[in-house]
Parts: C-alpha cells; structure tokens; sequence
C-alpha cells in the first residue's frame, strides 16, 4: 500500500502554486511498488497543452492506408446495402437497408471531407477531435434516453394519457427497449468509447492507433444506435433484453467493436510506458468480455439473409442462462469495469492524488471480472434451470460483494488528504457519490441474490429500483463527473462556465434518484408482500389486478423522480454548451476550487 | 521465473489473454452442463412445436415487446401455483427460440394464460384493455385486428426453426401456408387436414372476424394454447428423471 506515500509527498509542495499538480514531476522513489502512479502524475492535464504530446515524435509519417481501407469499407457496405434494399420483400429490411445506404454516404462525404482538409498532414499530438464528438454525443443520447425514460414511467402512471391505439410505435413495449438501449449503449457506450480513447492517449503519451479507424469507432456506433432505435419502434427485436437488436445490427456492431479492441490495443503497443495503467485494465476487460458476450448471446438464424427476422441458435434453459449471462455481464463489464476505468483516472486526476492502493487495484480487477461471470443465474431463481445452476449463481453473487466493495475502497479513500475538496468542488463531489452508489447498489445485488430474497424481490419494481440506483447513482453520477472534467480540457478552457450550475446538477439530480429508488423500494417489496398474502381462509388475499391499482402513487413519484434526473442533465447541456462557447458566468470568481479551499484557510 | 504482476502490465496480450481465461472460466462451467446433462429438461409427454398461426402469434408477442411486463414462468411458490397454475418445466419452452420467460410482472404471468378466458374477452382487452380491466395500465393493441396475415414468409420461419433442431417435419413446413389460415378458419377446406397434422391444436375463429386472418387471430391463438400442452396427468414429478 506503499503509494499512500505519495499523498504526503503532495503536502511538501507548494499548495498556493497554481500550477502545482501540473508540473511534470517524477515521483522515481515509489517506482518500483506502483509504477504507474508516475504515469497518471506525469501526462499533464493543463488545459492548454493537451494538444501536444510531451516527448513524443513532433510528426509520424505514414500512408493513408487508413483512408484507403476505411473508404474500401465504406464502398463495400454501400453497395451491400443498395443491393439489399431493393433485391428485399421485407419492408423493414429495406428500410433499415436504406438509412445503412445513407450511413455510408454520410461516412464517404466525412471521409472525403477529413481528407482533402488535410487533418491527416496534422498527426502530431494527441488524436481529440473524437472524444470531442463522444463528449458531446453521450450528451445528446443521455438526454434522449433519459426523456424516453419519464415518457414510459408517465405511461406506467397515466395509460389513458399516454397510449395511442394508432401509434403502436409508441407503446411501452416498444419504448421500453429503446430507453435502456439509448441509456446503456447510446449514452453509457458513448461515455466509455470517449473516455475510453482519451485516457489511453495519455496513460500511454501516444497518439490514438489507427489514423482515421478512431472515427471509424465513433461514427460506426452511432449508426449502430441509429439503426437498434429505430428497429425497436418499428417492431424489429429478438427480444432479449439489452440484446434485443437483430442479426444483421449484431453483425455490424462486432465489426465496429473489433475495431475498437484493435484501437485500443493499438495505442497500448504504442505506448512509451512501460506500465499499463490500471484504468486501461479495466477498459481492456469491457472491451474483450462485451465481445465475447455479445457473439455468443446473438448466435442467430436468419430466416433469409434479405428479412430481418432470426432465430436464437438457443433455446428455452439454455437460451435462458446464456441471456442472463450476457444480460448480468452486460451490467458487470459495460456499466461496472467500463465504469470503474473512468474512476480509476478521473476521480485520483480531479482529487489531485493517488489512487489509495495497488494491490487492492490488482486483487479487485482480478476476482472482479472472475466472480462476475458466474453471477448470472442470480435471474433465474426459482426457474426452471437446473437448482444447482441457481445455488452457483448465488454463491458467486454473494462472494462479489467483497471485489465490488474493493473497488469502492479504493475510489472512496483515493481522496484520503484532500476530503476538503468536497465542499467547494461539485464535480469531484458527484464523482465520490457515484462511488457511494456503487457501493450501495453492489451490497443490495448480492442481498437481492439470495433465493429467499429473490422470492419476494424477482418481477417486482424492487429490481427496477436496484438497477436505477446503480445507472442514476453510479453510471450517470461518473459519467456527468468525467465530462464536467473532460470538457474544458478538450475545448481548452480555463473551467466550466459555472460551477454553480454544477451545484444544482448535483442536488436536482440526487433528490431525483432519492425518489426514484425509494419509490421502487416501497412498491417492490408491497407488490410482492400482496402477490402473496392469503386471507384468514386461506385464499390469496389480492386479485393481480388490485396490487396493479396500488402501484399507482409510487409510479407518479417515479415519474418525478425521473423528470428531475432529467432537468438535471438539461441543467448539464446548458452548463456544457456555454462552457464550449467559452463563456464563463459572471457572477462567480474566476478561480479554481482547489485555490479557493486553499484561501480560506 | 518468478511470476510477478508487472508482467502482465507489461504486456498488453498477455494482459488480454489472462483476463480472456478469467472470464470463460465461470461461463463454461455453468453453461456447458445445460447442453449434455440429460436431466437438464424433464421427460413430459404433450409438448409439440408452434402452429404456424401460433409462432406468427409468438413473433408478434417478441415483435410488441409484451416481455418487457410479462413473465411466462411460474415458480414453485405456493401462491403462484395457486394463482396461475402448475409451475412451470424447462419442458414447456424446449422449442423456443428465443426464450420468454421475462423478468418482470407488471401484468400478470402468463405461462398458463391459456384456456383461462374466452377469446371474446381477449379480442375485447386488446382493443381496449381497460374496457375490460379499469386498473390495467397495459397499452392498446387495437391495430392487430386490421393487419391481414400473409401466408408467404412463414414456410421459412418454421423451416429455420426446423433447421435449430425443433421436429417440424417436411409436411408441415410444406402446408405451413395453409395451415396458417386453416387454423382460424374452422369452416374452411384444410380445417380437417390440419386437425389430422396438429391433433391437439385448436381450431377456431380467434378474433371473431370470419371474413379474414389477422394479427387478433394469431395472437389470441398463441394466448390460447400457453401452458396448455403438458399432459400432467401422466407427470410425475418425484422420479429421478425430473429432480433437478
């Protein structure tokens, strides 16, 4: 735990310099326990050097076979997908085949347009535009995923208002995929594909790998986006859950996803540290495992290679356990270790210390991503798998509560020696809470995980509780933290236009998630008491319909739970937007926090 | 040589390839066992692959999302035998690709929906559920009785069902189309030939439309015929073959 050190080592230096955690400093007599604490120290976040490489080669010469083989890409699915559109019977096929069409001119027209600017002549620097673009794409999906979020919780609480028997598109089934999609993958994979880029850049001090295949990544998953949402309101779902995109989404997904993992390995081959660091780790993890989850999970049969229906290669229990082992690892690879990456640089980057220790970093990363695998069966208690199946899901569920909590420790007492911060800085203050929810929602899993609970807790809004806590709290809380971060890096800004605004984020949205998880708490548990209390006569006491009726209060505060979530973000979209403009509110000093807490000292 | 961690901070294969190992681990030996332990599945007599009506009635359950608020899957808790009926086996859904056992009961399971209300009452709740059900929070499906089946593409939907293993044989993949439209046209020609293909299959006029096939048809007949197929008068849940 020898990198505790490095905590009292920042106390010698000069707390009033303004630049003092920007200095390059070498930290050689911790190198040899944590090696790669001297990279997060060293890559240098000022604000107006992030485009230059320290050290690094002024300019890489090279072809433009990334060019090249993008654009021979581009014209293969071009013509594809034409050719599809018009050889096809199914209407849908052909309408999904023209908005590929139309992705790919859109592809070529950018491609054209980034060559002939010449932005392959400036290959000096970190590779940023892309994360820009990402920054700003989590924006937008979060804000529309969360919007169709209160939309389908205003369904649940006001039917008659809301449904429109000449709009099946707008029904909760087909809506309800669309909003975890647009949170988990559009919002969620955004966050991770922009940090995910940004971070290896400079925990290797090497330009992104690939040339042009980083916006190849980028634009390549919003097409992805596109073409599941508008598949889930026409009607087009293989209907597993947060897999629900069909057989030929699926397929472009894994190309863009092998590009990334070569991506990313890539610039991890590159890399002028010898250490990779512990937050690239993580982001490897999410990368491979959510590869290797999402083949076996889809392994489908199309009905014609011109429709766009298939056939799961399973089915019934086995369809069953591989889904929950997706759907589970889903939660454990995508939103935990995608996640815990984020953590792992920008809560020890804006606390301006060491992540706590390095062993815990190694022992937690490793039983981490072990145990998870095992937990999926933790859905099917009670089912018709096989008990021993059940018993395996719920003894790993149980047992990862320790590597989970392990990461909290490890994020939480990061800010050992600078727990002041807190107060006078709202975006390390939303980092360290999504922390906290962390760690709450992964001590309530392995609770909810045990049969005799998951009796009561399965199919009821309990579930749905527990999941939002760990999105809202978690996910969304590390996510907002990391691009109030990144954003006036990137654009080069001196800070965010206010951090006032940053306050009432913080605030609106936590009060939204306290209404939300408790108002899931409390339906949860009394729909599952109802579904079965028996009367003195030995009867079941309610009708399913009454305990539906008696949901009604809590689905309404749900509801506002959700709507201030969401004003929050909008809080956040203005907040980000001035800020990019590079505007800076007025009324509050220009100052950093950090200086801020030092003077009134 | 002495393993220490740097090692694989050192290298970014080596690095990928642990964690590939570490994920599988837990993967193979939970999955693995369902594809070979013959136990896995009980041993029930009744399960049958869908009518071609009933998987167009199926895929239009996946295609409305009807999941997302309705598990098919009753466990064995008391109240739940009580309230939907036997608890359900690994049997009843061997042929289905994909799986519907859900995960959340916003509306009412329906693994053993069938035969439990009339076909009047169903086609009455999807035009309007709370018509029937003035609590319900359920969307409308009112537009399923205007959307006339084809019989064109679902030869190929019970032919690639065929192909993953479920017994279609090659006769009824061949009148799939007719079968389609048989089975909610009792007064029809194929009505006795499709009878003698699916014996214990129902035939009737699902959605009260005599005139045509629609979408109502073959959802309700899908409505109708879940849980319905096991013969539990000859399951005997105590033998060895089905403890699991």
């Amino acid at each position: 735990m020898g990198c505790k050190l490095l905590a009292r080592l920042d106390k010698d230096q000069d707390e009033r310099s303004p630049d003092r955690v920007h200095s390059a400093r070498t930290s050689t007599r911790l190198s040899g326990r944590c090696p790669w604490f001297r990279v997060i120290r060293e890559e240098g976040i000022e604000p107006m050097s992030t485009n230059t490489m320290p050290g690094g080669p002024a300019r890489q010469s090279r072809g433009h076979f990334d060019y090249w083989l993008t654009g021979l890409v581009l014209a293969v699915f071009l013509v594809g997908s034409l050719l599809a559109a018009q050889q096809t019977e199914d209407p849908l096929f052909a309408f999904h085949a023209t908005v590929f069409f139309a992705g790919c001119v859109a592809g070529f027209v950018l491609l054209l347009r980034s060559y002939g600017s010449g932005a392959r002549a400036t290959e000096d620097g970190y590779f940023d535009g892309v994360v820009r673009a990402g920054a700003i794409a989590s924006l937008f999906w979060g804000v529309a995923g969360l919007l169709v979020g209160v939309i389908i919780a205003l369904q649940l609480a006001y039917p008659d208002l809301l449904y429109f028997p000449a709009l099946p598109e707008l029904n909760f089934g087909r809506l309800r995929p669309l909003h975890t999609s647009a949170v988990i993958f559009a919002f969620g994979g955004n966050v991770l594909i922009a940090t995910s880029f940004y971070v290896v850049q400079r925990t290797c001090k090497a330009r992104l790998a690939g040339g042009i295949a980083g916006w190849f990544v980028f634009w390549g998953y919003q097409l992805f986006i596109v073409l599941a949402a508008t598949g889930y309101l026409a009607g087009i779902t293989q209907s597993k859950e947060y897999a629900e995109p069909e057989w030929y989404v699926d397929l472009w997904l894994t190309i863009v996803w092998v590009v990334y993992l070569l991506v990313f390995l890539g610039t991890l081959w590159k890399r002028k540290e010898p250490h990779i660091y512990v937050a690239n780790w993580f982001y490897l993890a999410f990368i491979v495992t959510i590869a290797l989850l999402h083949v076996v999970n889809n392994l489908a049969l199309p009905v014609d290679f011109l429709s766009v229906k298939s056939y799961p290669v399973f089915a019934g229990v086995q369809d069953a356990l591989t889904q929950w082992w997706y759907g589970h690892n889903a939660v454990g690879f995508f939103l935990t270790a995608g996640f815990l990456a984020i953590m792992y640089y920008f809560v020890p980057k804006r606390a301006e210390r060491p992540v706590y220790s390095y062993r815990l970093s190694i022992v937690h990363f490793w039983s981490l991503i072990f145990i998870y695998i095992w937990a999926g069966p933790h859905h099917l208690h009670y089912t018709a798998l096989p008990q021993w199946a059940q018993t395996l899901g719920m003894t790993f569920s149980i047992m990862l509560w320790m590597p989970s909590w392990g990461g909290m420790i490890n994020g939480l007492m990061t800010l050992s020696g600078a727990w002041d911060k807190l107060r006078t800085d709202p975006v390390l203050r939303m980092l360290v809470v999504s922390v906290a929810f962390y760690g709450m929602s992964t001590f309530e899993g392995p609770v909810m995980s045990v049969r005799e609970v998951n009796a009561l807790s399965h199919y009821t809004d309990w579930t749905i509780g527990h999941v939002h806590s760990g999105a809202l709290g978690w996910v969304g809380f590390v996510s907002f933290g990391a691009i109030y971060c990144l954003v006036p890096w990137l654009w080069k800004r001196q800070r965010l236009y206010s951090l006032k605004l940053v306050e009432w984020h913080f605030w609106v949205s936590t009060i939204g998630i306290v209404f939300y998880i408790t108002a899931m708490w409390v339906s949860g548990i009394m729909q599952g008491l109802m579904w079965r209390a028996y009367n003195a006569f030995g009867f079941l006491e309610y009708s399913f319909v009454e305990t539906v009726e008696a949901m009604h209060p809590y689905y309404v505060i749900r509801a506002l739970g959700g709507a201030l979530y969401l004003a929050g973000a909008l809080i956040m979209v203005w907040n980000i937007w001035r800020t990019i403009k590079g505007e800076v509110r007025s009324s509050e000093p220009l100052r950093s926090p950090a200086a801020a807490a030092v003077a009134a000292e | 040589m002495k393993f220490n961690h740097g090692m694989l901070e050192r290298n970014s294969l080596l690095l990928t390839a642990g964690i590939l190992v570490m994920v599988s681990i837990g993967g193979i030996i939970e999955i693995a066992p369902l594809f070979y332990l013959e136990n896995t599945i009980e041993k029930v007599e009744g399960v049958r692959p869908y009518t071609p009506l009933e998987l167009t009635g199926r895929n239009i359950y996946i295609r409305e999302g009807c999941y997302t608020c309705h598990s098919q899957m009753v466990r064995p808790l008391r109240d739940e035998v009580e309230r939907y009926g036997h608890y359900s086996l690994a049997a009843e859904s061997m042929y289905d690709h994909p799986f519907q056992w859900g995960s959340k009961r916003t509306g009412p399971d329906l693994a053993r929906v069938g035969g439990k209300y009339s076909d009047s009452w169903h086609v009455a709740h999807m035009i309007d559920p709370r018509a029937v059900v003035p609590e319900s929070v359920m969307p409308p499906y009112a537009f399923l009785a205007d959307v006339e089946l084809e019989g064109g593409r679902i030869k190929a939907d019970l032919a690639a069902n065929q192909m993953l293993g479920v017994p279609y044989t090659d006769e009824m993949l061949e009148k799939a189309a007719a079968d389609l439209f048989a089975q909610a046209t009792p007064d029809g020609d194929d009505a006795s030939a499709f009878s003698k293909r699916w014996p214990t299959a129902l035939v009737r006029d699902f959605d009260g439309d005599p005139s045509r096939v629609t979408e109502m048809d073959a959802i309700i007949a899908y409505m109708q015929m879940l849980g319905t197929t096991v013969d539990f008068s000859t399951y005997e849940p105590g033998t060895a073959d089905n403890l699991r």
